[in-house]
């Protein structure tokens, strides 16, 4: 595993031209412009790439035809919105071993105004199990995690609010993020109540967006446009795609392997980061993730959003986009945490720069802490 | 008449013991009889042990709230409950966890806790179809 380590970089990283309310934009346009301005980043052309690795509706098929390439490797390996994040990671196994040499890891979604998507339908499962009991979209799902948690920590609906407030003032940083006003623990605790325990201002926002990566070989990482970014560790786990068949609904088992299994291909620790990236299609999901990762203990995964820590300026950055909360989140979020964690390792994110970061940490999940998959990435071999 | 809730589909072969259960007001649930466990949702082959040896039992129908939240909305355009109600996630005293809505209470978080005792209350659907729902245990519908 540790030969891994460091064998790929991360050459090119950009979302679609637009993020937002694009009703005039499909999903195969959001994913087209993604790889194109993420290849250009790269200072690579179009017919450079040879490995297309997307999830979703989209099979990488379509995505290499809709290119006008013949891909020699394909992956289209879904298991919900941290796909990408895993991507990156069989991407680098399969540079490793020569099976391609420019992979392309992409997301186009247009989930705010559905343009161009095949409605959604039930699996047998949730159609015979849940959906008659009015489950149905993922407000109705997490909320049992976070329920739970409250109950066995303590944990306030004050403290999830925290993360909400902290996501936001990162947002303020970003040009690109879609809701950059300061916000209050109050405002957070006032906003629509949806779904207890959420509000509006404890859920992602629903948007229409596309992103990509680019990776290649170290050796070949030389010649591209950018500063590369080592790919140090990565790993993955799916435990569960039903919520009831999560052996403990607070702490993710999916999480804590695949974090376990990319901290030991980087040969680092969980407290070693000096940035980090969580998917926050929840105020709950980072402080979990956190737990789960093994930063601390059960429970005290809110405390990182405590005092102003994780906010601009603070001494463990967190989520530094403006996150699903507040930047944006088309459905499955975990191409963006990557794209941002490139641009913080190289220093390309000028008033939200997190000074002199050598570490980042990239963790999401798919589904409801189903799967999970963590990168370690640095711009530092 | 109109259907207050989405009836479950696509039924699957292998649940069929389960709805055929419900028809008949009783929770039944899939044991191992390797190692005695039992398990929800219904399945071929048990998630403990891998053994493919599966018996059907009746639950007594007691469980407690794992975990519950309460919807001020809903998405769904079939399910037709007026909000606010109390998604819940049951856990059986045999041990399995099941999603199912808690009634006979009201939906206020300062009333509802997790791990309430709780047992099944039956509402009938359809003439085919009757979902297991839960009620506070021994409180009143």
């Amino acid at each position: 595993m540790k030969e891994l380590r460091n064998s790929v970089c991360i050459v090119g990283a950009d979302e679609s031209d637009e993020l937002g309310t694009l009703p005039n934009k499909s999903m195969l346009t959001l994913h087209l412009e993604a790889v194109r301005n993420a290849v250009r980043d790269a200072g690579l052309k179009i017919s450079d790439v040879d490995g297309v690795f997307t999830a979703g509706q989209h099979s990488p098929a379509t995505i290499g035809e809709a290119l006008g390439i013949v891909p020699r490797y394909v992956d289209g390996t879904t298991v919900g919105g941290c796909s990408f994040i895993i991507m990156v990671g069989h991407a680098m196994v399969a540079l490793h071993h020569g099976l391609c040499d420019v992979a392309v890891v992409c997301h186009g979604e247009s989930g705010r105004s559905g343009v161009g998507v095949t409605p959604r339908r039930d699996t047998a499962l949730p159609g015979q199990y849940e959906t008659p009991y009015g489950f149905g979209g993922a407000p109705t799902y997490f909320g049992m995690i976070t329920t739970r948690h409250m109950h066995e920590y303590g944990t306030t609906l004050e403290q999830w609010a925290q993360v909400a407030v902290s996501t936001r003032a990162w947002a303020g940083l970003n040009p690109k993020a879609r809701n950059r006003e300061p916000i209050t623990v109050a405002d957070v605790l006032n906003s629509r109540p949806v779904c207890y325990p959420f509000n509006l201002l404890n859920i992602c926002l629903v948007t229409d967006a596309g992103g990509a990566v680019v990776l290649t070989r170290a050796d070949r990482a030389k010649d591209c446009a950018k500063k590369p970014v080592y790919v140090r560790g990565a790993g993955e786990a799916t435990e569960h795609v039903m919520l009831t068949q999560m052996k403990n609904l607070t702490q993710s088992e999916s999480t804590r392997l695949s974090g376990a299994k990319a901290f030991a291909m980087a040969g680092v620790g969980p407290k070693d980061f000096d940035h980090i990236m969580l998917y926050d299609a929840f105020t709950s999901g980072p402080p979990i993730m956190l737990e789960s990762l093994g930063l601390c203990k059960p429970g005290e995964g809110v405390h990182y959003f405590e005092n102003g820590k994780s906010t601009p300026g603070g001494t463990l950055p967190i989520n530094t986009n403006g996150g699903g909360l507040s930047y944006t989140h088309s459905g499955m979020y975990g191409i963006f945490p990557i794209i941002e964690a490139v641009r913080q390792q190289r220093g390309e994110c000028g008033p939200r720069q997190v000074p002199g970061t050598k570490l980042s940490l990239v963790n999401g999940m798919g589904g409801m802490l189903s799967a999970a998959g963590t990168l370690v990435l640095s711009h530092e071999r | 008449m109109e259907l207050e809730r989405p009836l479950p589909q696509p039924i699957t072969p292998e649940a069929k013991p389960y709805w055929d259960g419900l028809r008949e007001q009783k929770l039944m649930l899939p044991r191992c009889r390797a190692c005695r466990r039992a398990f929800l949702y219904p399945r071929v082959l048990c998630p403990f042990c891998h053994a493919s040896d599966i018996e059907w039992v009746q639950a007594s129908g007691r469980g407690k709230l794992y975990s519950f939240e309460i919807a001020y909305q809903t998405i769904s355009k079939a399910f037709k409950v007026k909000p606010p109600y109390v998604l819940a996630m049951i856990e059986l005293e045999e041990g399995p966890r099941m999603m199912s809505n808690l009634v006979g209470i009201e939906p206020d978080p300062k009333r509802i806790a997790c791990d309430m005792p709780v047992e099944v209350v039956f509402e009938k659907l359809t003439d085919e179809i009757t979902l297991p729902l839960f009620k506070p245990a021994g409180g009143a519908r």
